[in-house]
């Protein structure tokens, strides 16, 4: 008989239908089990139970500004790439109460207590861990750490993706983070027409598999699931040359593409608020019309936006050009000084989603040619 | 503007009523879970769509709904403006001329001889304007109708001495903060929510249209690059161009962006 006891780093052929009882057991150990689901013509993160919610024989098809679904009769989960909406909106909230006060006599304050969700995210893509793993360094440094996101970063389960279909808005290859996933996850999937390959990336992981039925995939199975991540890494629809950067971008803060792309800016926000890292954020009150109660709201926030540099004095970004050229060279430059890590994964998310099209590895690669002309 | 909430005698309000269906006046009367504290911090003196009794001016504030459309009308937003110490412009008949600003696109006595049996009894304008295009106007609050929740704010801000609370980013920020999928980009259809005052909450792509853009225009806003992004998604000849020639179509920005969006139809036609 062959043996079937799990260890980290173990590799297991799922039956399909076996996902279900995964995230069955998932839930009775009180996580919301949260992934991809159809809705609105395209793909968002809402809470799941299984097979059933998740969009079934989806293809995308991800071009700048446009995103569309393809429906294929294949019995497959995660062929498509994912929409507009990245995990960050589970650890760090559109909206979330700090706390709120009421004025009764004198001023009580009540913060907001709320437990924190305990969420177990299925289907996280490489790029998107990696994205985990900036906002991590930002949310969690030594010196300090936000409680909203410590709190649910802390409880969460993380069933990764490996990525076999990229789009042509996909360049994680050349940002290293992907499509492949190499740490980090509980369990990760590789899906394969018959069966999930799942491989084991913690001992909680290993603990919600245990008690599943599974067998030892036989050498065929592994090598189809390498050659689909082999095929899925030669195949991504764009590419960014990072070797110059951030220097590139920092030491050419007058060059004339940034006036070309702010002709074409709309300055809407909608690429800072589709990255899984952007971490902008107000701090928003609400105070009642007799000043005796308010509330004090954490909102997503960006570096579009024309108040958000709104200071003493007057604006220090006053126009789409400055504002562009600010979230650029920090996502791809100062970034690096401050988090140790270039601030984009390469999820081409920025660019499917910027109702204008603009193409960030376009524009890198614009003002690389106008400074090496 | 401060209103001393200290002071025994409440700030004074008048609420009046020009060229506009009543919907933003509605608005305030909507707000039922608040009304009594406003009316317990405001002395509100003149409101005929909420009562008869007419306390004498001068007023703190004024809040004005609708725009100047008749030779009355144009006298009587001097009246109110010398009678009010703080103006507000509610609305976007208001803010902009509304939806009949439309009449500044073509010909009004066409209009008049086409509905009225009478056209000789009709005294009214060749536009529609918004008030502050007849009298100065302290602050400005858009949308068809308006936020309660904005009204409800600037009424706050007015009686705390502190700047109202709302900014002038796009109608994207409020689609993204509640996780509603962007209809151009996912349907292909035009919205004017990039360049487009945010406050409505994004009502109209929670619902799967693009914006009109009835909250007016961001004061970030990119027209000539909107424009550029959606007339090619427009689904019906000028589906752009009627998008900006609406609610908000006599505001500087939207003219300009509708006249540019018409422009690139007829050349598109040319060829």
């Amino acid at each position: 008989m062959t043996d079937k006891t799990l260890f980290i780093g173990s590799t297991v052929a799922l039956p399909k239908p076996e996902l279900d009882l995964l995230l069955a057991d998932l839930r009775k150990n009180d996580y919301q089990t949260v992934g991809p689901h159809m809705q609105d013509e395209s793909i968002v993160y809402t809470k799941i139970e299984g097979l059933k919610d998740l969009p079934r024989g989806i293809l995308s098809e991800q071009n700048p500004a446009s995103y569309r679904m393809l429906q294929t009769d294949k019995d497959r989960y995660f062929d498509f790439i994912p929409a507009n909406q990245s995990w960050k909106q589970f650890l760090f909230p559109p909206r979330h109460t700090l706390f709120s006060a009421s004025k009764e006599g004198k001023w009580q304050l009540k913060e907001n207590d709320e437990p924190a969700p305990r969420y177990a995210l299925i289907g996280v893509r490489a790029c998107e861990l990696a994205a985990i793993n900036i906002q991590d360094k930002i949310f969690l440094r030594e010196d300090f750490s936000d409680p909203i996101y410590r709190s649910r970063r802390e409880g969460l389960f993380i069933m990764a993706v490996n990525c076999l279909d990229p789009d042509a808005t996909c360049f994680c290859v050349s940002m290293g983070t992907g499509p492949r996933h190499t740490a980090g996850f509980d369990l990760c999937l590789t899906e394969l027409d018959e069966v999930f390959l799942v491989e084991v990336g913690s001992e909680l992981g290993r603990s919600m598999l245990a008690e599943r039925t599974y067998d030892l995939p036989s050498a065929f199975v592994q090598n189809a699931a390498n050659q689909a991540m082999d095929r899925a890494t030669r195949s991504m629809g764009r590419t960014m040359d990072t070797r110059d950067l951030p220097e590139l971008l920092t030491t050419h803060l007058d060059a004339d593409r940034w006036n070309v792309v702010s002709k074409r800016c709309l300055s809407c926000t909608n690429c800072t608020l589709v990255c899984p890292t952007c971490f902008c954020w107000d701090a928003v009150d609400q105070a009642d019309i007799l000043g005796k109660s308010t509330r004090r709201e954490r909102v997503w926030d960006s570096c579009f936006n024309p108040n958000y540099s709104f200071v003493v004095g007057g604006n220090t970004r006053p126009n789409i050009r400055s504002r562009y050229r600010q979230w650029l060279t920090h996502k791809l430059g100062t970034w690096k000084a401050q988090f140790d890590v270039l601030g984009c994964v390469g999820c081409g998310r920025c660019i499917t989603w910027c109702p204008a099209g603009i193409d960030i590895t376009e524009e890198v690669a614009a003002i690389r040619a106008e400074v090496n002309s | 503007m401060t209103l001393s909430p200290k002071s025994s005698l409440k700030p004074k309000v008048a609420v009046y009523k020009f060229s506009s269906c009543d919907g933003c006046q509605l608005s305030i009367l909507n707000m039922e879970d608040e009304l009594l504290d406003i009316a317990s911090a405001v002395d509100i003196s003149y409101f005929l769509e909420a009562t008869r009794t007419v306390k004498p001016g001068p007023y703190d504030v004024g809040i004005v709904e609708g725009s100047i459309t008749t030779p009355h009308e144009v006298d009587r937003i001097k009246e109110v403006r010398a009678e009010c110490k703080y103006l507000i412009a509610l609305g976007t008949c208001a803010t902009a001329g509304g939806i009949q600003a439309l009449r500044n696109f073509s010909r009004v006595d066409d209009y008049i001889k086409t509905v009225y049996a009478h056209p000789e009894f009709i005294h009214t304008l060749e536009t529609s304007t918004s008030i502050a295009n007849n009298v100065p106007v302290d602050l400005e609050i858009w949308g068809c109708p308006v936020n309660k929740g904005t009204v409800l704010e600037v009424l706050a801000a007015l009686l705390q001495n502190r700047r109202p609370n709302f900014p002038p980013s796009p109608v994207c920020v409020e689609c993204k903060r509640r996780s509603i999928i962007c209809v151009a980009v996912a349907q292909g259809i035009p919205c004017l929510g990039p360049v487009v005052h945010g406050g409505c909450g994004a009502l109209c792509p929670a619902n799967g249209r693009g914006c009109y853009g009835c909250f007016g225009p961001s004061s970030a806003g990119n027209f000539n690059s909107l424009v550029n992004t959606m007339v090619p998604l427009d689904r019906y000849p000028n589906e752009t161009a009627n998008l900006l020639r609406s609610f908000s179509s006599n505001s500087p920005a939207f003219r300009a962006a509708a006249d540019a969006a018409l422009k690139i139809a007829s050349t598109k036609e040319a060829k």
